[in-house]
């Protein structure tokens, strides 16, 4: 036998004396809730856009039975998505360090031979890649998207939403195999006699609590500069990293987070000028075209309500004033039965140009085709002459440069 | 004679079944647009985080504990590792916003800056590893307190 194994097939190869079930189940049963909120978070995400209402809202339309949970969007609470998103999101960054201790604490299984001792082990094995492959997909997809880098292979809804079902479907199977084992380690039920421990450890250079300790560090180092982009505030400035830490843009009452800029959405001036821009709305009886003069002459109401991105971050509550959504559409003929409608934008191009929203939301009070926000006139940035702004709603259903609103069936 | 493949638990036949099934039910969506992509991504994402990435930082981390154990000072190991590992993790998880690679878009987008992130990382680096020679030079100074004087 030779002292030096030079094969990762070899179990004396591995040499770290954390390796065995105890780290591996710890590790295990943190991500076995970790991963359950990311995945149902991510599945409230989903709802929150409305797929099933219109065409315009759903980015995966071939989606089929797993659409089967989705529900009409409430309007309240009114940080109802700022919360799940915010959680969506800075839990998977948090995740991370976990993620990865856990991958390394079972790499030697990578090269157990023989490749399958039956068929459940072989199956079971591909079944791993899926896990592995499926489960930093949808990390990676999703940290590059929060970061607007667009290097993935496709849109980033399908490839998340799809990717998340392929990993949590093999997730599901990883969790009924191995959690009950994982639990009587942690109790301290089963003894270390398992594949992951190495048969010729090298001397330690930190226990495995220790180790355990350093994983939770960085955990929470990951979370203490991630989350102030969620809360908002004064916990902006502590999320030195997160993509909408540290600062807001400008000053003075626009100056709060923008998702996209005017500039980057191609509005122009000439295109929002008070000659130039009306908006068309349409409805059961009547099509009525408003400059921005008129639209000051009808009811004006207020509503404090944040901003809340699909990227994770979200602003405290802006005190937003405009027209109601249901004075619209009572306009148009639908006095005291607001429907559905669908909104578009001056945009020429973005996935949300075009954007419906359901009739609960339209019936809400607070539901604002809003001019003006925290005193002042909406800048360029934050969708001058006027945007929707909805309660709960993800931040791209809340409109901006709204040229054309149609009430009515969609 | 060779041994007779087996076929193993049917509790995990069956359960592996329908794991397979639900994960081709969204896998053939997945894959419907740029499937070579997709599955690069998928299979790439396994492969270069088992085969480089996993690697690479063990043989840092060896590297280092080799280093400080020929030095005598094995024992030091985790005022390297620790701010090493806590620094590594940001970098890993915003190298676009670090490196810049996105900076343009960002700025366009969102109106901020994409200049600061390089610089904050550096920072939070450098306070990591100073706060970790703080500690250890702590423990230097006592143990030498604590230590009976030579014999001349």
């Amino acid at each position: 036998m030779r002292d030096h194994p030079r094969l990762p097939t070899s179990p004396g190869f591995w040499r770290s004396p954390l390796r065995g079930p105890w780290f591996t189940s710890v590790l295990g049963l943190v991500l076995l809730v970790g991963i359950t909120v990311l995945f149902v978070t991510g599945l409230v995400s989903y709802a929150a856009y409305n797929p099933g209402l219109a065409r315009v809202n759903d980015q995966t339309p071939d989606k089929g039975v797993l659409g089967f949970y989705l529900f009409a969007w409430p309007t309240d609470p009114v940080w109802l998505y700022r919360l799940t998103q915010g959680v969506h999101v800075t839990l998977g960054i948090t995740l991370v360090p976990v993620l990865l201790a856990k991958l390394w604490s079972v790499v030697p299984r990578l090269f157990t031979l023989p490749p399958a001792r039956s068929l459940a082990h072989a199956l079971e094995r591909i079944s791993l890649v899926l896990l592995v492959g499926g489960g930093l997909f949808e990390f990676t997809t999703g940290i590059l998207n929060v970061q607007l880098d667009y290097v993935f292979p496709g849109s980033f809804y399908p490839l998340h939403f799809y990717g998340a079902w392929v990993f949590f479907a093999a997730f599901l199977a990883h969790a009924a195999l191995k959690t009950p084992a994982a639990v009587r380690t942690v109790r301290g039920r089963r003894q270390e006699s398992d594949d992951l421990v190495p048969p010729r450890p090298a001397a330690p250079t930190v226990s495995r609590r220790g180790a355990l300790g350093l994983v939770g560090g960085g955990s929470l180092l990951l979370f203490l500069t991630t989350v102030g982009q969620s809360l908002g505030g004064p916990f902006r400035r502590t999320a030195l990293l997160a993509p909408h830490g540290t600062a807001d843009p400008g000053g003075g009452p626009n100056g709060f987070q923008i998702n996209k800029t005017a500039a980057y959405a191609g509005i122009t001036a000439a295109d929002t000028h008070e000659d130039a821009w009306r908006l068309v709305v349409t409805g059961r009886t009547t099509t009525v075209r408003l400059s921005r003069a008129q639209l000051l002459r009808l009811p004006q109401h207020s509503a404090s309500l944040p901003i809340a991105c699909v990227e994770g971050w979200s602003t405290a509550d802006q005190w937003w004033r405009g027209v109601r959504l249901r004075d619209l559409a009572a306009l148009v003929g639908y006095d005291g039965d607001p429907p559905d409608v669908l909104v578009e934008s001056l945009q020429r191009h973005g996935a949300f140009r075009r954007a419906a929203l359901r009739a609960n939301q339209v019936a809400d009070g607070r539901s604002l085709l809003a001019l003006y926000v925290n005193g002042e006139e909406l800048s360029p940035d934050h969708g001058h002459p006027a945007r929707i702004i909805v309660p709960a709603a993800p931040g791209v259903l809340n409109t901006k440069w709204v040229a054309r609103l149609t009430f009515g069936d969609l | 004679m060779p041994p007779r493949p087996r076929l193993g638990s049917p509790f995990q036949l069956l359960l592996l079944a329908c794991s397979f099934a639900l994960a081709a039910y969204a896998g053939i969506r997945l894959f419907a647009g740029d499937w070579f992509g997709v599955a690069l991504w998928i299979v790439g994402a396994a492969l270069l985080h088992d085969l480089v990435l996993l690697p690479l930082y063990t043989a840092a981390d060896r590297a280092v504990v080799r280093g400080l154990g020929a030095a005598g000072r094995r024992d030091r190991t985790l005022y390297v590792r620790v701010p090493a590992v806590l620094s590594g993790l940001l970098l890993l998880v915003w190298f676009p916003l670090i490196s810049g690679m996105a900076d343009r878009r960002y700025r366009s987008a969102t109106g901020l800056s994409p200049d600061g992130f390089l610089a904050r990382w550096l920072l939070i680096t450098a306070v990591l590893f100073g706060g970790s020679a703080l500690l250890l030079a702590r423990r230097v100074r006592r143990a030498a307190k604590h230590r009976p004087p030579a014999p001349h």
